[in-house]
């Protein structure tokens, strides 16, 4: 067990989620499992990946609201630092809830902490739940197709998912696009070996030059753009809902290439 | 009104008789069980709700209203038997309350009619299919009488029908599946797992039967009372320590060392959880629940405190 950082526990007191006398949210999210996980990811946030933001006064400080962002290889520390910018650097914090893989929550222990700390399976259901309670949620509309990018694949955007278009046209609720910077690099994965992901239970085990993939620590960057709103139901053609995806998309592209050339321009 | 309660000498359809007397009804009580300590005015018949004579007490007593209870979830009786009183007794119900006349029938049903798995949603809606036949099978002839109740509401228009499907209860009265697996001093839970567990007192589900009968309830509807909690938190709050064990090793020693006989299917319902949304029934019915989690648990460890070592 963590020792849980006093400041950190006093930024989950002031979560806006409606916890009962035992420390427990609705969904069984808990403020001790929040605050010993933030305890352990305010480590990385702040001195391994060192991670810097842009345009976070685009995210919402309350009500419902999608994060959408691009993965980027290996596993999803781009989510995990997403999640932790949005409880460090918001004020109040915020809980972001990510839409997980369906084998996280038949692991055990990480079917715990998934369930303690609001990262619930990736259902439909479950997303327009938490959207129509107010609750902010992460998606990665690439899913595991993203994580499973190879290392010179890293600065790419495979194929978006629809469904989360649909959702927030039918919840009503403002995207704000997201383009993460540095995932890659920090775990360069030069194949996902399948094999070791059937023994243990995911859908594959990224490998790097030096076989295990340990994140190494890179600097990363989360570059937020503006809240985007889609009028309509959710039950539109797909044509419709593929032009407000293709959209979001370009925007995360465009955020992800402004990010690149910063860097660049930096460097040279 | 005059209202019929099967399976009426269980604890918890003893609390839903003692308030509907309180509010005025009469009460005629169906148990092959005898109710010892049963106030006078309720009037009981020894009968099996399968049989002849229980056709009877339908046809001299006239109900208004029926509320079944009898139907049994115990895993240890599993059984021909089982099926025949989960099965043929429902059908009896509802046939016996067409024909004579009742206006209302209340079917008491479980919330673990949606079954536990990793991939199900948290709180259920009344639409989602029983998973239940797929996830424990040994639940299957549970989901079969829920879905034939809900049959009645096409097939017999005339007779209101009210399905509800109760989460666990917890309370003094120490019976359900939720506190049978309390009782001891450890409770066996599976290691790297610590599903949420939705529970109500046994007062709070005889309000929300009377409240049902008060307003004619028709359709299908979850009940629930206050928010679920981890089984490791009502465990310690019940003054009992968890015994986690690996999942493998779990499966090796049911029945064994003092482990509860349960089948293969519930391992699922103490990996993951089952929780309903009972926003609907909470509007159409204005159900608000009196105990909340402490004093649901307070109440249970009260009367069955910690065993004491041997």
């Amino acid at each position: 067990m963590i020792p849980i950082d006093p400041g950190i526990k006093e930024r989950v007191d002031h979560l806006a989620l409606p916890f009962n006398r035992y420390g427990y949210d609705p969904y069984g999210i808990s403020k001790r499992h929040v605050a010993e996980m933030f305890t352990g990811l305010s480590f990385f946030y702040r001195r391994y990946f060192r991670v810097k933001t842009h345009g976070i006064a685009n995210v919402p400080r309350a009500g419902r609201v999608m994060l959408i962002g691009n993965h980027s290889g290996g596993y999803a520390i781009d989510g995990a630092m997403l999640i932790t910018s949005m409880f460090l650097e918001l004020d109040p914090p915020r809980l972001a809830q990510g839409m997980a893989e369906k084998f996280i929550n038949r692991v055990p222990m990480a079917s715990l902490w998934s369930s303690r700390t609001g990262q619930f399976t990736g259902l439909p259901e479950t997303a327009e739940r938490l959207l129509e309670d107010d609750r902010m949620l992460m998606v990665f509309p690439e899913g595991a197709r993203g994580t499973a990018k190879l290392y010179w694949e890293r600065h790419s955007l495979v194929e978006f998912g629809t469904g989360f278009l649909r959702l927030a046209m039918k919840t009503r609720t403002p995207i704000v696009p997201v383009g993460i910077l540095g995932g890659g690099e920090a775990i360069p994965s030069v194949v996902n070996s399948k094999f070791l992901g059937r023994l243990v239970g995911a859908p594959y085990v990224p490998v790097t030059p030096y076989l295990v993939a340990v994140p190494l620590p890179v600097k990363m960057e989360l570059r937020f753009g503006e809240p985007m709103f889609f009028e309509g139901t959710g039950t539109e053609e797909d044509e419709v809902v593929l032009e407000g995806v293709e959209s979001v998309k370009s925007r995360v592209a465009s955020l992800m290439a402004d990010g690149l050339l910063e860097r660049e321009g930096g460097r040279g | 009104m005059r209202i019929l309660l099967t399976g009426i000498a269980s604890p918890v359809a003893q609390h839903v008789a003692r308030k509907l007397l309180a509010e005025g009804h009469s009460i005629i009580g169906i148990d092959r069980r005898p109710w010892t300590d049963a106030p006078p005015e309720v009037e009981m018949h020894a009968v099996d709700i399968r049989k002849r004579a229980a056709e009877d007490v339908f046809r001299k007593s006239r109900p208004e209203a029926v509320v079944h209870m009898a139907t049994v979830t115990h895993l240890r009786f599993r059984s021909e038997e089982r099926y025949r009183i989960n099965l043929g007794g429902t059908r009896a119900v509802f046939e016996y309350a067409h024909q004579y006349g009742a206006k209302h029938a209340v079917f008491v049903g479980r919330h673990t009619y949606y079954g536990a798995g990793s991939d199900h949603p948290l709180y259920h809606h009344e639409d989602d299919p029983p998973m239940a036949v797929t996830t424990f099978p040994e639940l299957a002839d549970l989901v079969a009488a829920d879905l034939y109740a809900c049959t009645s509401l096409w097939r017999v228009p005339t007779l209101t029908t009210a399905v509800l499907r109760i989460c666990y209860v917890l309370g003094p009265t120490g019976v359900g599946t939720l506190a049978a697996f309390l009782r001891g001093r450890r409770v066996p839970v599976i290691w790297g797992y610590d599903p949420l567990y939705q529970f109500m007192h046994e007062e709070d589900i005889a309000t929300a039967i009377s409240l049902s009968i008060q307003h004619r309830l028709r359709g299908v509807y979850n009940v629930a009372g206050p928010s679920p909690l981890p089984l490791s938190v009502v465990v310690r709050e019940s003054g009992r320590k968890i015994a986690p064990m690996p999942e493998v090793a779990f499966k090796a020693l049911l029945g064994r060392f003092g482990l509860p006989n349960l089948p293969p299917g519930a391992v699922q319902h103490i990996k993951y959880p089952v929780v309903v949304d009972s926003a609907p029934f909470r509007k159409v019915t204005g159900f608000v629940h009196a105990h909340d989690e402490q004093s649901c648990i307070r109440d249970f460890s009260r009367a069955f405190p910690v065993p004491s070592k041997r």
